[in-house]
């Protein structure tokens, strides 16, 4: 027993050493461009003309942006695709936005639809190539509101095509809940009427929903910006949300935990995509949700194409395909969320789509804190201080949980 | 006679295939026999279980840019340091260990009385059904069972409408779930341990006068001892690495398991998540030695 022990341990040491060395060798210049701790993108080749498809497209999408059939036969936009183009699609949902940014690392996608806490590493790490958006012609008709925004581009240049955009709203139970609140107290204070039935989203980027509830009720704490914290107000939002957390029943990280909870009772207030409130108010489960006072995290999500695809040209079709205004209704509508191309809402299949979602709310569309990715260079503009990057994030989102 | 003739010759001299060729080359050369048998489960060892191993231990001393996300080769302590330092990361390792050391020890407390009348006093037929009966959770999957729970423990599930209360989502509920995922890892080798321990010694022991509770102390427990060292293993390290039951009902909380998976998924930080894990290794190779002291592993 014991030689066979010291044998194993020899075998082992000696894997280790030779693994070892063939890892670390050369490793040094993979620090990559970000060393500094500032944002520089780097240089990446655009494309100049869109030729013949190559026959295939492999796209890394959100659950329910890339429907082939699979999850109702009757919600199909990528087959009219691959009859157009002659682009074979395989499809891969994710389910966060930092498993895209893994999964994009692979080198196996083509084209991925990001959000805004995902789209600037992806740039930053050269994994995504900026995009000519001449070559889309669709791209025309898509909102001004949600063009050369901070999310998307750098420095002006398109790093994408606008997909779609929506609001992490409050989401209660209406029979539990009254009267219907206004604000994120009811979530966030810790002599809410509802400890112990309240639910939070599990994922690092809900401290900024902490920090847009402080920023109002803080102001001596000088937030403009929730993804823009120093460690300060870093330390502030992990305090409330740390405050919120014996309250909480439970963290919910996707759509069919939280309906499920809120079905059973467990759940009565939280927060919310309107997809999930339309789930649970599909199954009967008397739900509403709001827009409290103190305003509104979201999402805006863009189609990137990989800096090393070898699939081009079908990416850029790709592109065009999901911003047209047919595709870009059906798609948005499919999901629940406010469509990039204006031009959507009247081929919608509700006539009232646009409205729901505020697609065409400028002012509205201005409210929402969209998901970014916290960096050390503070995104509001500050320099006399140093961020808190997402690595920070996690660290205090771990924190929180205890 | 020329018929017979024939015959013989055809068994006595065997004609010269390729296979009969090299399985006599084969004979020839035991040490080809051997390692043509070994390799293949040798490479799967190697590879897949001591490879991966290595691999995770590189890992853990590496970093990542914490921008970019991508894995920086370059040799450094931090992660360590980080684990040793923040008091976070302490309280869901002793977290964890709680957990697992309860899920094992409802495991014992309930696997034993039947464990002992499925050994000792069933009729075969009885022990055959009943075995059957331990096995057949086996056969559901890990998540539907878990989502059962999910379902039995929240406001107006079933716990809640008979007993009038429940434990909700929380460290009870996982525990309690863990307990009954891994129940029959626990049952089985104690079956086992039961039914080797002959039954002369129980009588032996009524005959010189011990009441039940000293045979039990006296006999029983000594003897079954290896084969519950040998179902903790089982219970302890698969509570140990968990992490989807304590998502699906362990409301808040958080194990050393949704660490790793938080810090693989949500942080795509993979050297932090291989630091993590390096602790569950740490742990049960401790524990494994010290199951090892009562022959435990003998007994496997």
């Amino acid at each position: 027993m014991a030689v066979t022990s010291v044998r194993m341990l020899a075998t082992l040491s000696a894997l280790t050493l030779a693994i070892a060395a063939c890892g670390t060798s050369g490793g040094d210049e993979d620090t990559g461009s970000t060393s500094g701790g500032g944002f520089s993108a780097p240089d990446v080749a655009m494309l100049e003309e869109v030729g013949k498809g190559e026959g295939e497209l492999n796209i890394l999408a959100w659950p329910g942006y890339a429907e082939s059939g699979q999850t109702d036969p009757s919600v199909d936009w990528v087959s009219p695709f691959e009859d157009e183009t002659g682009c074979k699609v395989n499809v891969k949902d994710f389910g966060t936005s930092d498993e895209a940014v893994s999964l994009m690392k692979t080198g196996e996608y083509d084209v991925v639809s990001a959000s805004g806490d995902a789209s600037l590493r992806l740039i930053a790490a050269g994994d995504v190539e900026p995009v000519n958006t001449d070559l889309v012609p669709n791209y025309a008709d898509v909102a001004d509101f949600l063009k050369d925004r901070a999310w998307n581009s750098v420095d002006g240049q398109m790093y994408g095509v606008p997909h779609g955009w929506g609001a992490n709203p409050l989401m209660y139970n209406t029979k539990e809940v009254t009267p219907a609140p206004d604000s994120w107290s009811v979530v966030f204070e810790a002599d809410s009427p509802y400890a112990g039935e309240i639910t939070a989203y599990d994922s690092p980027i809900y401290i900024a929903d902490a920090a847009m509830y402080l920023k109002e009720t803080q102001p001596d704490l000088g937030i403009e910006d929730p993804y823009a914290l120093d460690e300060e107000q870093l330390a502030a939002a992990v305090d409330l949300l740390k405050q919120q957390r014996p309250n909480v029943s439970e963290y919910w990280s996707s759509a069919t935990q939280e309906v499920s909870a809120f079905r059973s009772g467990d759940t009565v207030v939280g927060t919310t995509w309107q997809y999930n409130a339309s789930l649970a108010q599909s199954k009967g489960t008397p739900v509403k949700t709001v827009v409290p006072e103190e305003g509104i995290t979201g999402w805006s999500d863009t189609w990137m194409v990989a800096a090393e695809s070898e699939h081009t040209n079908c990416a850029y079709m790709w592109l065009d395909w999901i911003v047209s205004p047919q595709i870009n209704a059906e798609a948005t509508e499919w999901f629940g969320e406010a469509p990039a191309n204006l031009a959507a809402c009247d081929l919608a299949s509700d006539e009232n789509f646009c409205d729901t979602y505020h697609a065409t709310d400028e002012k509205y569309a201005e409210s929402i804190y969209y998901w970014n990715t916290p960096v050390a260079e503070c995104l509001d503009g500050r320099t006399d201080v140093t961020c808190t990057d997402y690595s920070d994030w996690t660290t205090a989102w771990t924190e929180v949980k205890g | 006679m020329a018929g017979s003739h024939t015959a013989v010759r055809a068994v006595g001299l065997p004609r010269r295939t390729l296979l009969r060729r090299s399985s006599a080359s084969l004979h020839r050369r035991p040490w080809l026999r051997l390692g043509g048998l070994l390799s293949a489960p040798l490479l799967w060892l190697g590879v897949a279980y001591i490879g991966s191993l290595a691999a995770l231990l590189v890992t853990a001393f590496w970093s990542t840019d914490t921008f970019t996300g991508d894995v920086v080769r370059v040799w450094t302590l931090d992660n360590f340091a980080q684990l040793w330092q923040e008091d976070v990361y302490r309280t869901v390792v002793l977290r964890t260990l709680s957990v697992a050391v309860l899920v094992t020890v409802l495991d014992a407390l309930l696997a034993f009385p039947i464990a002992f009348y499925m050994a000792k006093v069933a009729t075969p037929r009885t022990q055959k059904l009943l075995v059957v009966a331990v096995l057949m959770p086996l056969w559901a999957s890990y998540l539907v069972k878990a989502y059962a729970w999910r379902i039995m423990v929240s406001d107006s599930g079933v716990i809640e409408s008979v007993l009038g209360v429940t434990p909700g989502f929380g460290l009870v509920a996982a525990t309690l779930t863990l307990a009954y995922l891994w129940l029959p890892f626990m049952i089985l080798p104690l079956f086992a341990g039961l039914q080797r321990l002959p039954d002369s010694l129980l009588d032996a022991s009524e005959d010189l006068g011990a009441r039940p509770g000293r045979t039990f102390r006296s006999v029983v427990l000594p003897s079954v001892l290896p084969a519950l060292a040998a179902g903790s293993i089982f219970t302890f390290s698969l509570s140990l690495g968990d992490y989807i039951t304590v998502e699906i009902v362990g409301g808040t909380s958080q194990l050393l398991g949704n660490v790793v998976y938080d810090n693989i998924g949500a942080a795509n930080n993979l050297p932090f998540a291989a630091a993590m894990a390096t602790v569950t290794v740490a742990v049960m190779v401790c524990y494994l030695a010290a199951v090892r002291r009562t022959g435990a592993l003998d007994n496997l």
